[in-house]
């Protein structure tokens, strides 16, 4: 049974529902004990520099959150997103350009972890296609109307 | 026993469909008018009878039947019992059940309003519905039965989601999709029927339907924005659209209806458009169709995605059923559908129509792309990839602008031919508005170029939109001496679908500049705070109080108590929290929101330390936010007035010598004299 | 009704549908990873949990993949509040133990947590025959384009990674990925040609 952090896995067999009501109890235990339940993350923290921040978020922005449905992990706020962002502030930081923190992410998720897909070769598809079908749809509509203001005798009715 | 009565009752009701999907065509062949009575009996009956199992799993669900399937999934005695009725709709066969019950409903209503009519249009409209039910029944008595037996009966269950039992929102939302998504099978059925029984070129069948199609389409557009306040609440993300494929697959629809609403308005007036408004009916069906498939097939992921398994190969068969039979329906019938009209004039409201159709339909072409490209990539290359919101973005927020330059530029041409005179003369206002809003949001500080476009274009709709209600207004002021607020509403009364339209328009408007300015104006702010401890957000101050556990009964609560301060005073607090659930490994950031009418502060909680010493929280500072909730409910009231037309009160058709003359002028004019008699008798009958 | 246009038209659906049939044979949900075939990042992480027997190591030992050149690695990123995780345990435990004598090492990588509820964790579950280190930043997680526990990999003689397995791993798969790589021979430093090997690149 895999696991993300924002999604639940229903549980289904009577033992695995055991085992929840266990853990849940072992958890509220936990809770009223000393130990921390959500890992404080040691990644590089919130910086004060406003203008790393901005660059951050705006790489942030275009990495999808491997653990969610659709954020970025500027926007989602499981862990695994901030631990990544982390890493960005971090490369950002360190002198890396926003193409080569993306290239990392790449190497590591693969082409998927980018929220907008690169344009180039096939992807290039999603891009064009919308544009083709406005410019047929263009084309049709102004053909349309000339036909449909011409004068009586030209007019040809169609569709 | 319970368990029994829904499961037989789905069964018998499949029974009457295959019923009438039988009698039906023998009754018209045969002109055997008591074997379409029956039909019309046997779809009651249908109705009925999926009640009976409605009301079977809801009172499974509330007295904890653990014996019956799905109850036995998303039932538990901890859940409270409001979540646990709503739990109906919470998982994948609960929800084809409830599709089922709405489908049947409104089956049951077509039939009984317009049983009486004679000819092949109804009984055939009908075996469509029929049809689609027959469907749902299908996956119900099959891979998404509800009413399986558990057993040995278990002792409790693990309760809903844990997403879906923490806002009031999933008791509303749900309903008023399902409402609107299955509404638009009945245009869809018309169309259909229309086909079938060769009345396709008389306009009856839309007549007929287009309240239909109004209806859905305003409870399609409740339900989006009650999606998107959902998730907004929920979520944590701060966010309320993300072009996730689910919200794309409600979303799609709700595009082609939006331009049927319009384009139909081109096909009574001037018999043209026929064809394409045909397409646009039996589209929004088959996107329907298609976004039930993406997100219950497990195709995509998804924040909705429900189910797995054999359902999604039931799902692929409908589809194509449905894609094949609209294709065809849509080329035959192109010889049949051709138009008879011509316009007058390029500049007229009825190529503001065509290039509003064209903007739609790019709208729908490019969401549709974007969903459907990552399962396209990894055809053609093998390689997954996301399409995301930056992507979305960036291609359909020029089409949102055109859109909304559009709305404004409608209602402000006339139809037919617009001269010289009349495009100053309505363009300017508008213009003027557009360029004071441009100059107060650079004002307050807005650099995105399609904010200020968003914030120019709402203004131009805005003072085109209210110039139509001001003319009309003061034409009966003059002519009837009426006060304003009567005359108001006597304009309205008199003229419920154009004006409806207007209202529905300034709905968008809100709409759209409630989104532009709290995705520009927007600020967020991230600190750990020890107790006692404040950080500044924009010109407010957040004090984190304490950091505290509560136990109830479904699950155990951490939250935050923090105040928000202005000037060294608290002026509210807010508690955001993270719920965890003996289900879900990870809690469910559950965050605080305060709105007011300029806008909302939005607290999560993203971290701390039990021993109550520090928490980490996000707040985000959200402009007008609360305009988008009360935007939507005012274009649901448009679409509440349009639909309200009493159909007796038409008056003259369009094409009457009168309204034709009066037409000739500005509408609505100002009156002078006799053409003034004429333009008031045109402004009663012409919609 | 025009039906032969209706018919051409029908035909245009096959396209789509088919294009539908396909989607409904992917699964989303896994994400192809790029990295097998590719050097194993690298990294420096603390022992927390001693592991038993052959494989122990003292707690604050730092583990590093630079190390275990010539040697066949298994990482195993897991999580105590991970349920899944619990489904593996006791196989990893026992195949580390079998295939310690082959000179594989097993390595538990912590992942999202702190160290006391794993030490807690691997009590409540009867040992853990193999040692665990802390992952303290999420980077070496991250690093290893992680998205969700459990997450196994196997690392070949040549440092590289041989294979990625998403989701609790069973005897078989480890028994066969492991005897596989204990196969191969690594490709030695002195340029002695007839002991050249790769791994094959990819899923093997």
């Amino acid at each position: 049974m895999r696991v993300s952090a924002s999604s639940s896995a229903v549980m289904r067999s009577r033992r695995r529902r055991g085992l929840a009501r266990a853990l849940f109890a072992a958890l509220a235990l936990l809770l009223l004990g000393a130990s921390t339940v959500r890992a404080q993350s040691q990644s590089m923290p919130v910086s004060t520099d406003p203008v790393l921040e901005a660059r951050t978020r705006a790489v942030a922005a275009q990495l999808r959150c491997p653990v969610c449905q659709g954020n970025s992990i500027e926007d989602s706020p499981s862990e695994l997103a901030q631990d990544m962002k982390g890493v960005v502030r971090e490369q950002l930081a360190s002198g890396k350009s926003p193409d080569e923190v993306k290239q990392y992410f790449i190497a590591k998720y693969g082409e998927w972890i980018l929220l907008e897909p690169k344009a180039t070769g096939f992807n290039l598809v999603v891009y064009a296609l919308p544009m083709v079908m406005v410019l047929i749809g263009g084309v049709v509509v102004w053909r349309a109307v000339k036909k449909w203001t011409a004068e009586p005798a030209e007019a040809d009715a169609d569709t | 026993m319970t368990r029994l009565i829904g499961y037989n009752a789905l069964w018998v009701a499949l029974a009457t469909a295959v019923f009438g999907l039988v009698a039906i065509p023998l009754g018209v062949r045969r002109g055997r008018g008591g074997l379409i009575q029956a039909s019309y009996a046997a779809t009651f009956a249908m109705f009925w009878l999926t009640t009976a199992a409605v009301f079977a799993m809801i009172f499974g669900l509330v007295t904890h039947d653990f014996s019956i399937g799905y109850v036995a999934q998303v039932g538990s005695r901890a859940t409270p019992l409001f979540y646990t009725i709503i739990s109906l709709w919470g998982a994948l066969e609960g929800s084809i059940l409830f599709w089922a019950w709405v489908l049947t409903l409104l089956s049951a209503l077509v039939v009984f309003w317009n049983r009486d009519r004679e000819g092949a249009l109804i009984p055939y409209t009908t075996m469509t519905m029929l049809a689609v039910s027959f469907f749902f029944f299908i996956l119900l008595v099959g891979p998404a039965n509800p009413f399986t037996l558990v057993s040995p009966t278990p002792l409790d269950g693990p309760g809903p989601n844990p997403l879906l039992q923490n806002h009031i929102l999933m008791g509303v939302h749900p309903p008023l999709l399902y409402l609107g998504y299955v509404g638009m099978t009945v245009p869809f059925a018309f169309a259909i029927g229309a086909m079938a029984s060769g009345e396709v070129e008389k306009d009856d069948w839309i007549k007929l339907s287009r309240r239909w199609t109004l209806g859905a389409w305003g409870f399609l557009s409740a339900a989006i924005i009650a999606g998107m306040w959902w998730s907004y609440e929920v979520l944590g993300w701060g966010g309320y659209w993300a072009w996730d494929p689910v919200e794309n697959a409600s979303f799609m629809p709700w595009l082609t209806a939006t331009a049927f609403l319009h384009s139909v308005m081109v096909q009574e007036r001037r018999g043209m458009l026929r064809l394409w408004n045909l397409n646009l009916i039996v589209s929004t069906f088959a996107l329907t169709i298609l976004g039930t498939f993406l997100t219950r097939s497990g195709v995509l992921s998804s924040v909705h995605a429900f189910g797995e398994g054999p359902i999604g190969a039931y799902f692929l068969v409908a589809i194509g059923i449905t894609l094949i039979v609209s294709f065809a329906g849509v080329a035959g019938n192109s010889d049949a559908l051709k138009s008879t009209g011509r316009l007058d004039g390029v500049a007229s409201r009825e190529t503001v129509f065509l290039l509003n159709n064209l903007l739609f339909t790019a709208f729908t072409f490019t969401v549709l792309i974007g969903t459907l490209f990552p399962i396209i990539a990894e055809a053609a290359r093998g390689v997954k990839v996301s399409v995301g919101e930056p992507f979305f973005n960036k291609m359909t927020l020029p089409i949102c602008a055109s859109l909304l330059f559009l709305m404004g530029v409608g209602p402000a041409l006339p139809w037919k031919r617009a001269t010289k005179e009349d495009l100053k003369r309505q363009m300017i206002p508008p213009a003027v508005g557009a360029v004071i809003a441009v100059i107060v949001s650079i004002g307050f500080g807005a650099r995105d170029v399609y904010a200020v476009l968003t914030f120019a274009f709402a203004a131009f709709a805005l003072v085109a939109n209210v110039r139509e209600y001001a003319s009309g207004v003061r034409a009966r002021m003059r002519l009837r001496s009426e006060t304003a607020v009567t005359a108001l509403g006597k304009l309205v009364g008199a003229n419920r679908r154009r004006y409806g339209g207007y209202v529905a328009h300034m709905g968008m408007v809100c709409v759209a500049v409630a989104i532009a300015a709290s995705s520009t104006f927007r600020s967020e702010h991230e600190a750990t705070l020890t107790k006692g401890a404040s950080m500044p957000v924009g010109r407010f101050q957040v004090r984190l109080n304490q950091v505290y556990g509560r136990e109830e009964v479904q699950r155990s609560r951490i939250a935050a108590n923090v105040s928000i301060m202005q000037g060294g005073e608290e002026i509210g607090r807010l508690d955001p929290a993270m719920n965890f659930y003996p289900t879900s490994e990870t809690p469910i950031p559950t965050p605080a929101v305060r709105s007011r009418p300029w806008g909302d502060i939005y607290v999560n909680l993203m971290a701390f330390k039990p021993d109550g010493s520090s928490a980490t929280l996000k707040v985000i500072v959200e402009p007008l936010v609360p305009w988008i909730w009360f935007g939507g409910g005012i274009v649901c009231l448009g679409a509440i007035i349009s639909m309200s037309t009493m159909p007796g009160r038409r008056r003259a058709p369009v094409w009457s010598a009168a309204s034709v003359a009066a037409e000739g002028m500005t509408t609505p004019p100002l009156p002078t004299g006799a053409t003034g008699l004429l333009a008031t008798t045109s402004l009663e009958g012409a919609d | 009704m025009n039906w032969k246009r209706a018919t051409v038209a029908a035909f245009v659906a096959f396209p789509v549908i088919g294009l539908l049939g396909y989607a409904l044979t992917l699964d989303p949900k896994e994400i192809p990873s790029p990295l097998p075939g590719r050097d194993a990042p690298a990294f420096s992480l603390a022992v927390f949990a001693q592991g038993e027997g052959e494989q122990q190591r003292a707690v604050g030992d730092s583990i590093r993949v630079s190390d275990h050149r010539g040697e066949v690695v298994v990482l195993n990123f897991w999580a105590s509040w991970c349920l899944a995780c619990r489904d593996e345990h006791s196989t990893l435990s026992t195949v580390a133990e079998s295939y310690a004598r082959q000179g594989v090492k097993f390595y538990g990588v912590l992942y999202n947590d702190v160290p006391s509820n794993g030490t807690r964790w691997i009590s409540e579950m009867g040992g853990q025959t193999y040692p665990s280190v802390q992952d303290p930043r999420t980077r070496t997680a991250i690093d290893y384009g992680l998205y969700g526990v459990p997450e196994t990999f196997f690392i070949g003689r040549d440092g590289r990674v041989a294979y990625k397995h998403v989701g609790p791993v069973t005897a078989a798969v480890l028994a066969r990925k492991l005897d596989s790589l204990i196969a191969l021979r690594a490709p030695s430093t002195t340029g002695d040609s007839a002991a050249r090997v790769t791994v094959p690149p990819g899923k093997s």
